[in-house]
């Protein structure tokens, strides 16, 4: 396949699967940041968001502070923020119309009819009790796109990029939004709202009824982080998500006869240490430096899938 | 009830394609009781059916820097244009014959230059010309062949008599107009198509992507890798590039996924470099190879002419190949059929005078009201005057622009182009027409029967651009004389139209 194709699927999985976690990320930050606002400390809550999300600099270098108004604008309209929400998804049409021919019209409707919605709302979408109906439809559509791109996409190397893009964002994704309350699942004794924050952790990944099923048993934040982390049972686990990364890779390898370069080695340690590593292991070792090095293996494992196939 | 069928006879003198004084050609009969037998309605609900396949698949054509919507639909005129069996295959042979010829002059004038030595045509004409490529001197490209895919605009004024208006021979567009509007045909009018035997056009891409693989460099084997290099999105027929490469099973690169490597052209795959051998480019020469042509070219390929000039790639068509249909030398090209054919030319030339040459400068100068004057470089439309049309400003305009610079212009007499019924406001109405075949040239000539007819939609107006507000038509070569006849639809078989 040409390599301005691939990078192209790449991409637009990539900004697909991110418009959804910061949606995912901004709706739970709400919820929490009106709990917080009783106890005083709403500003923490969306500086945390801000700086797991990684445009905190950009942010500051903008706005003075975090109000609730400047960071919800901030991702979801604003086009100085690469990763918002709109922006994202101008970023995966673009991308998608640049290989309108690989895509099928199902995945094309479901991002095209997603950007056309998002651009002409109107500001007051945000608004207060609007947040979450449009969150949730941000959510949506990028379930919609991936459903279509999972359902009518032929199982070649396009939709193995795709795929790959999808599996490495929401790796990313997944150890920022836990990163986001590395403090709080750390914390030595249990405060007043923690109970409460860490349901928001699990509501963050979609997983609060999962790990129900998992461990049957009250919520424990070094639980929640093996969920996260180390369970392959959980689609959003960082587990599940690199495993989907190594063996999309290797069938990518497989398909060209077994051509394999830096990013096969990478991904298949990623994938190792995690499949054979301990949650207590992890904790001993600091959960804030454990997430901070996945955030940067998957940021060295895409610069690699792009510098073998991509630049290659 | 109000049926679709008023068809008024046309007032103008041009040669109407459907009626004689009399009643309607065999060609057209079927075609006749179809409008007349069909209500307004009914044909208004098909154009706004039409219209909305067209935005759905995205057919559109994009016109930047006018303001407005830069996709535009072209319109699309759902009455098809016939041309009956004899018509077309006489009308075949004379492009097929005029194509040789522009190859063997484009072949000559980059090699031996004997039709400048003979004299046939001035020397200073070809090789001072911007069209002349000096780059491609002494490169024999494979088989000989230059413009692979020519397009030849034909125009007609009487039963028999069609001109050429102009020669396309770099990269002509508008044939996916030729495929998508038969596809559109069949979907709204299945029957009405059946009870014609129209001549496919449906392997165009086929006979497209053989021809291609025809002129592949002699090492690239048995199964050549053929690419279609487009500038991109912007370009106004980035559609009809994705298109022709979809339907032909190649990939579409722009200049940035190809690159030259030791006088090799590879393209960047996800499994390495792939070496390409042919080249259907449709990027204009300047912007190619910013090595060789424009150093500002974004697009092009840095090192492709070196690469093509090592004979390890073939470009379609080749570089250079616009000297063929330059306006200052299309009144030569008769003499060429004539002098490397050895035969007298099938299809005759419209009568041009080109400005330069002070004796028909004076001529245009004294006839602007009833000439055409254009720009011997430009195409499109654009910067034409249309004498009987023109208001006496426009004309005093290109008095003076002829003056300043009288090289720059040709000339000729204003034809009565054909008409056809077409579904304008007010119903149905007789509008011009012209003819846009496509002629593939690889290791023999091959002419899919059929073409793209472009349509003035406004009344009496001659130009049929469609960035001047022309419209397309599907374009029906009827393999039979006349169509069979339909049995009135739902009614008793008695009721049979005798023919």
């Amino acid at each position: 396949m040409l390599s301005r194709t691939a990078d192209s699927l790449f991409w637009l999985a990539r900004y697909t699967e991110r418009a959804g976690n910061v949606a995912r990320g901004l709706a739970v930050a709400s919820r929490m940041a009106a709990v917080s606002a009783r106890l005083g400390d709403e500003v923490e809550e969306w500086h945390s968001l801000l700086t797991a999300l990684g445009g905190e600099t950009d942010f500051y270098r903008k706005y003075p502070e975090p109000t609730a108004e400047a960071v919800v604008h901030w991702l979801v309209f604003d086009p100085d923020n690469a990763s918002g929400i709109l922006p994202c998804f101008e970023a995966a049409r673009r991308n998608a119309r640049a290989v309108r021919t690989a895509l099928t019209v199902d995945m094309w409707e479901a991002l095209n009819d997603g950007w056309n919605h998002l651009r002409t709302l109107l500001p007051d979408a945000t608004e207060g009790g609007n947040l979450p109906d449009l969150l949730g439809w941000v959510r949506e559509r990028v379930t919609l796109f991936n459903g279509a791109a999972y359902e009518t996409m032929l199982r070649d190397e396009a939709w193995r990029f795709v795929h790959l893009g999808t599996m490495l964002e929401r790796a990313d994704n997944t150890a920022r939004l836990l990163d986001a309350r590395h403090k709080l699942l750390t914390a030595e004794t249990e405060g007043a709202v923690d109970y409460v924050q860490w349901q928001a952790v699990l509501r963050s990944v979609s997983a609060l009824r999962s790990y129900q099923w998992v461990f049957r048993e009250r919520l424990q934040p070094r639980r929640i982080a093996e969920l996260l982390i180390l369970r392959p049972e959980l689609p959003r686990s960082l587990l599940a998500c690199f495993a989907g990364v190594a063996e999309t890779l290797e069938a990518i390898a497989v398909g060209q006869g077994g051509r394999r370069g830096e990013c096969h080695r990478l991904a298949g340690g990623l994938h190792a240490r995690l499949r054979y590593g301990r949650i207590d292991a992890i904790f001993e070792e600091g959960l804030h430096a454990f997430l901070t090095t996945m955030i940067s293996r998957a940021a060295e494992l895409g610069g690699e899938i792009e510098a073998f196939y991509i630049q290659g | 009830m109000e049926t679709g069928a008023p068809v008024s006879q046309a007032r103008t003198a041009a040669y109407d394609e459907m009626h004689t004084k009399d009643g309607v050609r065999p060609a057209y009969a079927e075609i006749e009781r179809w409008l007349r037998a069909t209500l307004r309605e009914e044909l208004d609900r098909k154009r706004h059916v039409a219209e909305l396949l067209f935005r759905r698949i995205g057919i559109t054509f994009a016109v930047y820097g006018e303001g407005g919507d830069p996709e535009r639909l072209i319109p699309f005129d759902i009455i098809p244009r016939i041309i009956a069996r004899s018509e077309w295959e006489r009308l075949s042979a004379g492009l097929r014959q005029r194509v040789r010829a522009l190859n063997a002059f484009l072949a000559d004038v980059y090699g031996k230059q004997e039709i400048l030595r003979a004299g046939k045509v001035p020397t200073a004409l070809v090789l001072e010309n911007e069209g002349y490529r000096q780059e491609m001197a002494g490169i024999a490209p494979p088989g000989g062949v230059y413009t692979h895919v020519a397009g030849i605009d034909m125009v007609r004024t009487a039963p028999d008599e069609f001109y050429v208006l102009e020669d396309n021979c770099r990269t002509p567009s508008g044939v996916s107009y030729m495929l998508e509007n038969r596809e559109a045909m069949l979907r709204l009018f299945p029957r009405l198509c059946a009870r014609h035997k129209v001549a496919p056009v449906g392997r165009y891409p086929e006979e497209l992507l053989e021809t291609l693989k025809a002129v592949a460099p002699a090492r690239a084997g048995g199964a050549p890798c053929v690419v279609l290099l487009t500038p991109g999105p912007y370009n106004s027929a980035y559609y009809e590039h994705c298109f022709l490469a979809d339907e032909m099973g190649v990939e579409v690169v722009e200049g940035a996924d190809l690159f030259v490597q030791d006088l090799v052209v590879y393209m960047r795959t996800t499994a390495g470099p792939r070496r390409v051998d042919v080249i259907y480019r449709r990027i204009d020469d300047e912007y190619l190879d910013p090595q060789a042509f424009r150093p500002d070219s974004l697009v092009g390929v840095p090192g492709l002419m070196a690469a093509y000039r090592a004979g390890n790639v073939a470009l379609a068509n080749a570089p250079g190949a616009g000297i063929a249909d330059d306006k200052a030398i299309y009144p030569y090209v008769p003499e060429m059929i004539r002098f490397y054919l050895g035969e007298a030319p099938l299809l005759a030339n419209v009568p041009t005078f080109l400005c330069e040459r002070e004796e028909d400068r004076k001529y245009v100068l004294s006839h602007l009201d009833t000439l055409v004057v254009k720009l011997a470089k430009g195409s499109g439309g654009y910067g034409m005057l249309i004498g009987p049309h023109a208001t006496l400003a426009q004309r005093q305009e290109f008095h003076a622009r002829i003056l300043a610079k009288p090289g720059d212009y040709i000339a000729q007499p204003t034809l009565a182009l054909s008409t056809c019924p077409t579904m304008v406001e007010q119903g149905i109405a007789p509008r011009h027409v012209d003819l846009r075949p496509f002629i593939l040239s690889g290791r023999e000539i091959r002419i899919i029967p059929g073409g793209l007819t472009r349509v003035a939609l406004r009344e009496g107006s001659l130009v049929v651009n469609s960035s001047q507000g022309g419209g397309t038509k599907d374009t029906w070569i009827l393999e039979d004389e006349a169509p069979t006849e339909a049995p009135s639809q739902g009614q008793s078989q008695s009721r049979w139209v005798a023919g």
